[in-house]
Formats: C-alpha cells, structure tokens, sequence
C-alpha cells in the first residue's frame, strides 16, 4: 500500500491506494479565460449534491457572495476586477473593419439614415479593465493531506483517484479541516436541520455520477467548457495546448495551477488555468502536503519522548528526598 | 464564515498592504526585522481554513501533559520507595486522563461515533497514531490507579479479585510510565502536520516545548499533591521542565519566521507572557521551595497554569494565523520568487526552478 512515493512525489494515486484494475484518474481542467461568471456551476453542484444554502449574504466583493469553498459550497466561482487589460487578445468591441464601398449605380453613397461610428478604426479604446473569473472546487490532490491525517478512514481513495469523504463513517473529528492546504473541506455547522451537520464535507468529484459513467454536476452545466471534465493524463495534455495557445496570442500572464506532478501535493486531479497569480484568486501559491515531513516529525517527537523519559529518570537519581 | 469576519475590499483584487508586524508590547527583539509585508490576497479573506476545534483541544493537550508527566513521576516514585508521591501522582494521571477522554469525544462533531477512531490504525495520521498511544496507555494508567484505590480500601474489602490489584500494581504503573512519554509529545506532532501555518513552522521545536510544558506541569502537580518529604524529584522534573519549554519555545519562535508573530498579538500573545511569567515564577519557586510545602504548592499552581498558558496560546495563535492569509500566501511566495518552489525530486532534494 504504501509505495517510495507513497508521501510525495509523482505517482497514481489508484494504484498507491491498492486497487489493482481501475480505470483512469478523473479530474478537471478549469479553464479560467473562459470562464463567464454564470455560477451554473455552482447551481448544478448543490441541486446534484444536495448541499444546503446558506450563507447568503450581499459581501461587497463584486459578483462573489458565496464566500469561498466550504462545507456547504463545493464549487466557488471566485470574481475578481482589475484595473488592467487583458493583454492583445480582442476583447470583441471593436466593429469589424468595413469592406470598401462599392459604388452600385444609386443616388448616394454610405449606409443610408444614420451613420455608424467610423467603424474599422482604432477609436473604441480596450477598456483600461478586466474581469477575471474562476470556478474553484476541492483539487482531489494526488497526495491529499485530508485523507493522510482522517483517523476513521472515513475520507478514502476512489478508484478513479479521487478523495471521497463516506459520511456514514466520519465522526467529525475536524483533523482534515486545518490539513487541507487549499481550505477546501470543513465541517459542516449548520443550517440546523441539514443533513450531515458536524460530518466533514467537499467536493466528491460527484462519485455517484462517475460511477455511472456519467459527467459531474459542474461540468455538465458549465456552459462555456471552462470547466472540462476527462482522464487527468489527457487534460494535462489539452491544458499544456490552451496556455501556449494564450502565449501567442500575447496573453502572457496565462499559466497552468496544479498541473506539474511534481509539485507539493504530487499535482491536483483539478487544475486550473489563470490569469493572474495564484493568490489573487485565493489560491495558496505554493502549497505542500504536510504528510511530506511527517517522518521527520515523528522523529522529533520521538527524540522529545525519549528526553522526557531520560529527564525523568534522572529526578530520581541523587538526593533521596 | 461570519459576516463580521469578512475583510471585503470590494471592486480590487484585495492587494493589500499591512505592517508586517502590528505593534507589539514588550514583544523579544528577534522579529522586530520582519519588514512590511507586501502581499495578495482574495479580498483578505483566509486561504486555509482554521480547526473547528474549540476549548476542548487545547485543554486536553494541557491534561495530557499532566497525565503523562504524572505517569513518570507515579513509576519512579513506586521504583524508590516514595508511595505517597506515587498515589498522588497516579491518581492525578487517571483524572487528567479521565478529563482529557471527556474533551476528546466532546469536541467531535459527531461525539457517539467516536468508537469510529479504532476501526483503523494509520501511520500517516497523527489522530490515528495518538488514539492508539492513548489507547495502550489508558488501561495500563487506570489500571495503577485502581490498584490505588484497592490499597486504600480497609482490609476486610480487599477479598476475590480485588487481591489481584497487589500483582497488577507495578507491572502496570510502569507500563504506564513507559507509554507517558508519547503520550506527551505526540500531541505535537498532531498540531504540526497541519497547514495551519503557525503550527506547521514550529514542527521541530513544538515536541520539546510541549514535552517540557508536560514536565513542568506533572511536577508542578506533584508540589500541589504530594507530602514535602516525596517531592524532590517531582521539583526536578518541573525545573528541569520549566528550562527546556523556555528554551526550546524561543528556538521555535526563531525557526518559525513571520509565523512567529501571532504569537505576541492579541490573545495569543497574553497567553504566552503569562506563560512565561508563570512558567519561570514557578521553577524559581520550585527550586528554593525544599523547606516549604506552601510555597511548593505555590510554586507547583504557577507552573500548572503556566503549562495551561502555553498549550492555549500555542492553539490560539495557529488559529489566527490560518485566519489572515498573509501567514499562508507570504512565505509561500517568498520561496517562488527565490525561485525555490518546493517540487519533488528524484534523489529527494529539492529542485530549483522557475515559477
């Protein structure tokens, strides 16, 4: 079961948990430069997955009002506005140019009533502005912090790589909730009433749909792609064709999240496309499996049991009162 | 989650700018260096979320210590002839560790399930790990405990299986003794395989802070409880205790960088000057309190609330600092723009590269 890459480093995580024949790792590509904002995502998640609403509240940071991933929000569209372009891409205000007049025999020349702008110049500035969204959800990480520290063995492998929290075994203990380097899972507190209060909840990479062969929830409604659904190893692939795609079109700031299996959490079965660094949207730059220096821990506390014990006995050697 | 908790910033991207260390009062001199930190965030709003554990855990982390300080103390008192020492001790290991079991199973989110915890054993999960020290631990320590109890019993009682207390008795108060030691440090290792960040900085110093704070505590129990004429070694164990968390907390707070600085705001902040203050009153008085068994008792409550300070502190600061998401975001950009991201490489050293 456990492997020389069992705590860090590239490996498939199926195969790492034991299974033997299991079809290939699931995950998304989220393709956040075409992500419109919609929120179906969202939407098709919590209707498919039964998670309760709540926290709703006006929070003043543009479109978002959801808040952030949590218990009971397992998609999170994240907006962000920046005073700043988007780069050379065309950003669709521009009227195209017209074709030369053709002179047809009639009275007057031009498009009769009103005249447009003179269309086909440069004078419709690119907005000194851009909009930057993006649908965020539980990374299903090759090496998931959450279900290395569960001590039930609630949170478990799949056998489609992914990390699935059984709800019938979890007792709530909260471990996985500081472990996760992204803050995806949470306990959920409420709304009173709602199923599973006080059970760990995130993103299952809607199991029950997979195992069915269908698409998850999010994917399926998302109406732009931007959320792509498939085997990890092939949307690495397309992921790795869409950003050098952006480069040429001069949108340099384009750049892959949690695609490179070498990274701190052995890459994400979710990854992303972005625009921007990866904590402008909320995302920790650099994030790392804590399981990784476990060993080394262990030794420590080991050495500090052991100097304990030594401390100890040496109070009792000597004076005898 | 809170509304009120919400830091929105609205119509930018929550670029914000913030002292990189917010005026402190009588903090020590080393983070004073810590330059204004520059960083981006999502609105302010954290990046990993914070434990939903509440009082229950850091209590326990104080009543575990206790437990297996007093464990020790209990063992060596029975190997030298200090039976006193060793009642007060074993008694107090089975109450701190009656407490403890309480807070446990309270701070679940689903408390009847916690029966849950053994139907695994799993290296990679430090819960997992400590549920089973706990559990080799627990009967060995209730066990001596009982045979206590049956000691103190009026002959007549001490008939039928009650008489098998006079064979468990050590056997199982040094078992005891032998399994405390874990007892005491794995709660370390629990706070620092997390991505709290101010638990995870402190993951090599954190075992000896809270081994000493287990140390002082026992022995600091051991003032309280038990006659003057027993308590020599429980006065060392504190001292030498007291020393040890003193010294390792200020290696940890050097190797923990900007994470080091909830430690000396707020609540936190209190907390670790008063177990400070506590700690060291309470070792001086400790040390000089031979003759006296006020002052030890004395001296033995300042160090026990002096553990007490230390375990909520610790815990409070490493909630506080999941909940800014500068203690996350700024050391990990930090390492990417030295060109240091952490990636997996194949003979196991880092490899330097680019974001």
């Amino acid at each position: 079961m456990t492997g020389r890459h069992s705590l860090f480093g590239p490996l498939d995580p199926a195969t790492d948990a034991g299974y033997e024949d299991h079809p290939a790792r699931k995950g998304f590509f989220t393709d956040t430069s075409i992500c419109i904002g919609c929120k179906a995502c969202e939407v098709a998640c919590k209707e498919w997955n039964d998670v309760p609403a709540d926290h709703f509240e006006m929070l003043g940071s543009s479109y978002d009002n959801s808040f952030s991933l949590n218990a009971n929000q397992w998609r999170h569209v994240a907006f962000i506005e920046q005073p700043r372009g988007l780069g050379d891409q065309e950003p669709g205000l521009r009227q195209p140019p017209a074709p030369p007049p053709v002179e047809l025999g009639m009275p007057e020349m031009g498009a009769p009533g009103v005249m447009l702008p003179d269309s086909g110049t440069d004078d419709v500035e690119t907005p000194d502005f851009r909009w930057l969204m993006s649908s965020d959800v539980c990374k299903h990480c090759t090496h998931a912090a959450c279900l290395d520290v569960c001590p039930t063995g609630s949170l478990f492998r799949s056998e489609f790589g992914t990390v699935v929290v059984q709800e019938d075994i979890c007792n709530g203990c909260g471990y996985c909730v500081p472990a996760c380097p992204y803050g995806v899972i949470e306990r959920r507190k409420g709304p009173t009433g709602a199923k599973n209060v006080g059970i760990a909840q995130k993103c299952t990479l809607c199991y029950d749909r997979l195992g069915a062969g269908e698409t998850p929830a999010c994917a399926k409604a998302c109406p732009t792609q931007s959320i792509q659904f498939g085997d990890v190893e092939e949307l690495r692939e397309r992921a790795n064709q869409r950003v050098e795609k952006l480069h040429e079109a001069g949108i340099m700031d384009a750049r892959l999240y949690g695609n490179d299996p070498n990274d701190g959490v052995g890459g994400t079965g979710a990854f992303f496309l972005l625009l921007d660094k990866p904590e402008v949207y909320g995302f920790p730059p650099d994030p790392v499996v804590t399981t990784r220096d476990l060993p080394a821990i262990y030794g420590r506390a080991v050495a500090a049991a052991a100097t304990l014990l030594a401390g100890a006995a040496v109070s009792f050697l000597g004076r005898r009162r | 989650m809170k509304p009120a908790d919400i830091d929105a910033t609205p119509g930018t991207a929550g670029s914000r700018r913030r002292r990189g260390g917010r005026r402190r009062k009588g903090g020590g001199g080393d983070r004073s260096m810590v330059p204004e930190a520059t960083f981006t965030s999502y609105y302010g709003r954290p990046i990993v979320k914070p434990s939903p554990w509440e009082a229950d855990i850091p209590a326990y982390l104080f009543a575990g210590g206790v437990a297996a300080g007093s464990s020790l103390l209990a063992a060596g008192a029975d190997l030298t002839g200090r039976p006193a020492l060793r009642r007060s001790a074993r008694l107090g290991a089975l109450g701190a560790l009656s407490f403890s079991m309480v807070a446990l199973v309270h701070d679940l989110g689903r408390p009847e399930r916690f029966l849950n915890m053994l139907r695994v054993a799993k290296f990679t999960s430090p819960m997992s790990v400590g549920t089973w020290i706990l559990t080799t631990y627990g009967p060995f320590a209730g066990a001596a405990a009982a045979t206590e109890v049956v000691g103190m019993l009026p002959d007549r009682y001490r008939r039928g299986p009650l008489r098998l207390a006079a064979y468990v008795d050590r056997p199982a108060g040094l078992l005891a003794g032998l399994f405390a030691p874990l007892v005491a440090s794995y709660t370390a290792v629990l706070l620092s395989n997390t991505s709290t960040p101010s638990w995870n900085a402190a993951r090599h110093e954190l075992p000896f802070v809270f081994v000493g704070s287990a140390a002082a505590a026992s022995g600091g129990f051991a003032l309280v409880t038990a006659p003057l004429h027993e308590t020599g070694p429980a006065r060392r164990l504190a001292v030498g205790g007291a020393v040890l968390e003193l010294v390792a907390e200020r290696q940890m707070e050097r190797a923990m960088g900007m994470t080091a600085e909830p430690l000396h705001e707020g609540k936190a902040g209190t907390l670790m000057r008063a177990a400070k203050v506590l700690t060291a009153a309470g070792a001086a008085g400790a040390l000089v309190s031979g003759r006296s068994r006020a002052l030890g008792a004395l001296s033995g409550a300042a160090l026990l609330a002096g553990s007490a300070c230390t375990r909520f502190g610790v815990f409070e600061a490493g909630q506080e600092s999941a909940r800014d998401p500068k203690y996350t975001v700024v050391p990990q950009r930090e390492r990417l723009d030295r060109g240091e991201p952490v990636r997996y490489h194949e003979n196991g050293t880092p490899r330097r590269s680019g974001e």
